[in-house]
């Protein structure tokens, strides 16, 4: 081994040899990534809003901001925001201490019930909801007027109301996780301190527990407005036949509907540019408050809290929590499965109308759904192959190397965290339809690209913490021992690493495998995934085939999720001993 | 006058008996403490005198007022019990300023805002906290939280103070320090001390009184002199200090080490020596090294602790342990030596 390197060997530090060494070489490849996957379709965007010929015209993006349809999917998907936001932090909080500081029967099973709303795709959800409570033909408004002999609809879920009520249901799990964490790591003699200094629970609850809480409730109150703000899914299902837009939706009817037109464009980067700042500006005061409330991460010894015993109120509380899952959970997904084995829509739920036929259908003889599921298994596949080693690389440098540059890299680093799927999506049309030599539009390669660069954030996120894990004297330790630093990474650093990489992967696969929002604005007649297909498929009035497509899409996600328990399951403990 | 009274307390958590059948009575005014090593049940009794814990069985009482009883089923909860209690890893609140922590036992208590911050400035002041009680506790050291922790806790006046290895998480020099403080703390305010820990010589520096436990068993309570000089058991005697344990051969009044007769005997002067083949134990400074007379040893190994001269000494396959200063003409390494026990203590062979 050490014969190989020869005589040199002992020169051999970091980044031996005169300029260019291999950390300049990476550092370079990971700026050039992020450049062009990621920075150059951003900055198109913005100098598009921002630039007409030439100069910069900010009279006409007000102009444009003025007009009442933009302006009101601006108020829209503020109002949506704020709604979502709101109610998902009520029950996220209520629920989180429910599970963590009460006596509350079955809770290591309710906690993980309350992440399943997570899991499913909120568009899905929207569907099924549609199917419930629309004002016509919804199952449960006419099961209500039939039994009270009422003559209009009792809920309308094409409104504000029903948009903000479907995307709290699978958006409030942002809270519940952020506070149900920071509950369990709270040191407990934080609050047994305030117990023997005479406090009651109620009194400790508001001025002890609460207050060291709140940082991490806003931030999980955040994530929910940045993910709400610029959420497609159940506005463009709900709400585009009443004619409620939201920002993400009004872009995708400008970019839709008036075929590419420049004004359509214009309008469409000028909505994007908001987006962009709304989320970097959250993103920001997210990032705030996690520092401001690090202190009460340090944990003491691993002491039982506080628990309050709920006495009566014990099993109600069981029954509206299971009624919770029941409601947002089981119910949309049985009427999606159930619509979807229907001989036609609307005819009753007897057995002599459900069939496997329609699953068949799609599955073997139908080629549009057929394509749909096989790109969106090898778009998916293949973006989260090259953006999980690409992540690692990128990640690599910004944690582990010394190289001048790398501020560079850290702050594009950050850049993917605050770009929304719509935004991507339009930043890649502007990049990739021929301006600049390459013309991906219509192929699937301009979704592949997409993919990467939307999902590359959850590559970073898991790479870098998983490096942060490895300490630099492992490195360094093997570096002593006489390996390259090839070797180095070959031998100690990827070994360490591999449980977060495999979890990156994951992280990706199984949201691109579903995913909408980017899509929907970029397939091309042969290149519909399958989010694209159910969305396309429930749009031109195919009920029943979209329940069939989304049941076959839930039950990919189900496979999926049930994998990666198995796979982390048996990597992770490695990592924790 | 017992102040503190726990009669045959039993905690069990699941299949473990973490606390078995202990009795204590503690004085009013004392400095009691509870030392055993990690999962001895010394916090776990902590925690019920503070009422954090139930009681599987027996009674406990201040002042002749019942707290816990598990035969009536009776529990004061702690914010009821006005004691101080001081946490391992502080528990200072990082969110309210050194003065809100310390003033929130008392505006709990809805005291008058004069006597709050009449009484909220004493503790700080008795604390050395009075130039940052408007500062937020991350901006101070280990140190300054412990002391608000403490502030904290004497503000009330507690009869009885709790303290959870409240040194254990400050550095060595430190401690010692902090262990002044709190002696002087008590002087002032007269409250009843109840600690725990597991580092022998704060218990000794501390208290006037130490239970040592194990295994949730009370092993011995006595004065730290009596638990140096007379540990009741082999357990006592290895976890109260250095110690050396060799297995002997008595017969009438001489002893042999076991498996080394031609080192030679030595003289056993207690007569009292109730068996043949027991353990003696001895601390490494009590051991008598000279050239003449005692027991055939080789040095092994010698180090210098500063001071002291530290050697690992052979008789036969044993190895003693043996400290004398630096100012005693010092052995070699190699050289043999003679050694002697002029106050050994005898345990029955395990």
């Amino acid at each position: 081994m050490t014969g190989a390197s020869g005589p040199s060997a002992p020169a051999g530090a970091a980044g031996n040899g005169p300029r260019f060494g291999a950390a300049e070489v990476l550092l370079a490849l990971s700026v050039v990534v992020l450049v062009v996957v990621v920075a150059i379709p951003v900055l198109l965007i913005f100098w598009t809003a921002l630039v007409v010929d030439g100069s910069p015209n900010v009279k006409e993006v007000l102009a444009i901001l003025r007009k009442p349809d933009t302006y009101e999917a601006l108020r829209n998907s503020v109002v949506i925001a704020a709604g979502v936001t709101f109610f998902s932090t009520i029950i996220g909080v209520f629920f989180a201490w429910l599970v963590s500081r009460t006596d509350l029967p079955f809770k290591e099973t309710m906690k993980l019930l309350f992440l399943v709303p997570f899991m499913l795709p909120s568009f899905i959800g929207a569907l099924a909801w549609k199917m419930l409570l629309s004002p016509r033909s919804g199952f449960v408004n006419k099961a209500l007027a039939g039994a009270f002999g009422l003559d209009g609809p009792v809920f309308d879920i094409y409104s504000l109301g029903g948009i903000i009520a479907v995307e709290t249901m699978y958006l409030f799990p942002f809270v519940f996780i952020q506070v149900s964490g920071a509950l369990e790591r709270m040191d407990p003699t934080l609050e047994e301190s305030a117990r023997i200094s005479g406090a009651g629970l109620l009194t400790i609850t508001r001025r002890i527990t609460l207050p060291l809480m709140l940082p991490s409730i806003a931030a999980g109150a955040l994530l929910v407005a940045l993910y709400s703000l610029s959420h497609f899914g159940v506005p463009a299902i709900l709400g585009t036949e009443v004619g409620i837009y939201n920002i993400p939706t009004k872009i995708y009817e400008k970019i839709h509907q008036s075929g590419g037109s420049f004004t359509a464009i214009r309008t469409g980067t000028i909505l994007s540019s908001i987006l962009v700042v709304a989320a970097g500006v959250i993103l920001w005061a997210q990032s705030l408050l996690l520092k401001a409330g690090r202190f009460q991460v340090i944990s003491g010894k691993s002491m039982r809290p506080m628990v309050l015993k709920l006495r009566g109120l014990k099993v109600p509380l069981l029954i509206l929590s299971i009624l919770y899952i029941l409601v947002t959970v089981v119910l949309p997904t049985v009427t999606i499965v159930l619509v979807g084995t229907l001989k036609t829509y609307g005819v009753s739920f007897t057995l002599s109308n459900m069939s496997l036929d329609n699953l068949k259908y799609i599955l073997f003889d139908w080629k549009m759904t057929r394509d749909a599921i096989w790109n969106s298994f090898y778009l998916s596949l293949g973006a989260a192959f090259v953006t999980m080693l690409v992540g690692t690389l990128i990640s690599y440098v910004i944690v582990k190397m010394k190289v001048r540059g790398k501020f560079l890299l850290e702050f594009l680093g950050v850049l993917p965290f605050s770009v929304p799927g719509t935004v991507i999506a339009l930043g890649v049309i502007l990049m990739w339809s021929g301006k600049f030599g390459v013309n991906l539009y219509n192929t699937a390669w301009i979704i592949f690209v997409a993919y990467v660069a939307r999902y590359m954030a959850f590559s970073l996120k898991s790479n870098s913490a998983a490096l942060e894990q490895v300490h630099d004297s492992l490195e360094e330790a093997a570096r002593a021992s006489g390996a390259t630093h090839w070797q180095a990474l070959r031998d100690i650093v990827i070994p360490l690493i591999k449980p977060g990489m495999v979890a990156a992967f994951f992280l990706i696969f199984l949201p691109a495998l579903r995913e909408l929002t980017t899509s929907v604005l970029l397939y091309g007649p042969t290149t519909r995934t399958i989010g694209v297909a159910i969305y396309t498929l429930n749009e031109d009035g195919e009920t029943v085939y979209a329940a069939t497509l989304a049941t076959v899409a839930l039950a990919i996600i189900v496979v999926g999720q049930v994998v990666i328990k198995r796979i982390t399951r048996t990597t992770v403990p490695g990592d924790q001993a | 006058m017992s102040h503190l009274v726990l009669s045959h307390v039993t905690k069990r958590f699941g299949r473990v008996t973490a606390v078995d059948d202990l009795s204590l009575s503690i004085e009013k005014g004392e400095c009691f403490s509870m030392l055993g090593p990690s999962g001895c049940g010394k916090t776990t009794t902590l925690r019920m005198i503070a009422g954090f814990e139930d009681l599987d069985e027996g009674e406990l009482s201040v002042g002749g007022q019942l707290l816990s009883s598990c035969v009536r089923n009776y529990y004061v909860p702690p914010e009821k019990r006005n004691f101080g209690m001081v946490f391992q890893a502080f528990a200072v609140w990082p969110h309210l300023s050194v003065w809100d922590n310390v003033a929130f036992p008392l505006q709990i208590r809805g005291l008058p805002k004069s006597e709050i911050a009449e009484r909220a400035g004493r503790a700080i002041r008795y604390t050395g906290l009075a130039s940052v009680e408007r500062t937020f506790p991350n901006e101070l050291s280990g140190g300054q939280k412990q002391r608000i922790a403490l502030a904290r806790a004497i503000a009330i006046n507690p009869s009885v103070m709790l303290l959870d290895e409240p040194l254990s998480n400050l550095d060595p020099k430190l401690r010692e320090e902090m262990r002044f403080e709190i002696k002087d703390l008590q002087r002032q305010f007269g409250f009843t001390i109840v600690f725990v820990t597991h580092d022998q010589t704060e218990a000794m520096a501390l208290s006037d009184r130490i239970l040592v436990m194990k295994d949730g068993v009370a092993q011995q309570v006595g004065t730290p002199l009596e638990i140096y000089r007379r540990p009741a058991s082999r357990f006592v005697f290895g976890f109260i200090g250095l110690s050396n344990f060799l297995p002997v051969e008595v017969e009438g009044g001489s002893a042999w080490v076991e498996g080394a007769r031609e080192a030679g005997p030595f003289p056993v002067s207690t007569g009292g020596v109730p068996g043949r083949r027991m353990t003696l134990a001895c601390r490494p400074s009590e051991v008598g090294l000279s050239r003449d007379t005692g027991v055939l040893g080789t040095v092994r190994r010698r180090a210098y602790l500063g001071d002291t001269v530290d050697y690992r000494i052979a008789i036969g396959a044993v190895e003693v342990r043996v400290q004398k200063n630096r100012r005693e003409a010092p052995f070699g390494e190699g050289e043999p030596c003679r050694l002697s026990f002029p106050d050994p203590i005898w345990y029955d062979r395990e």
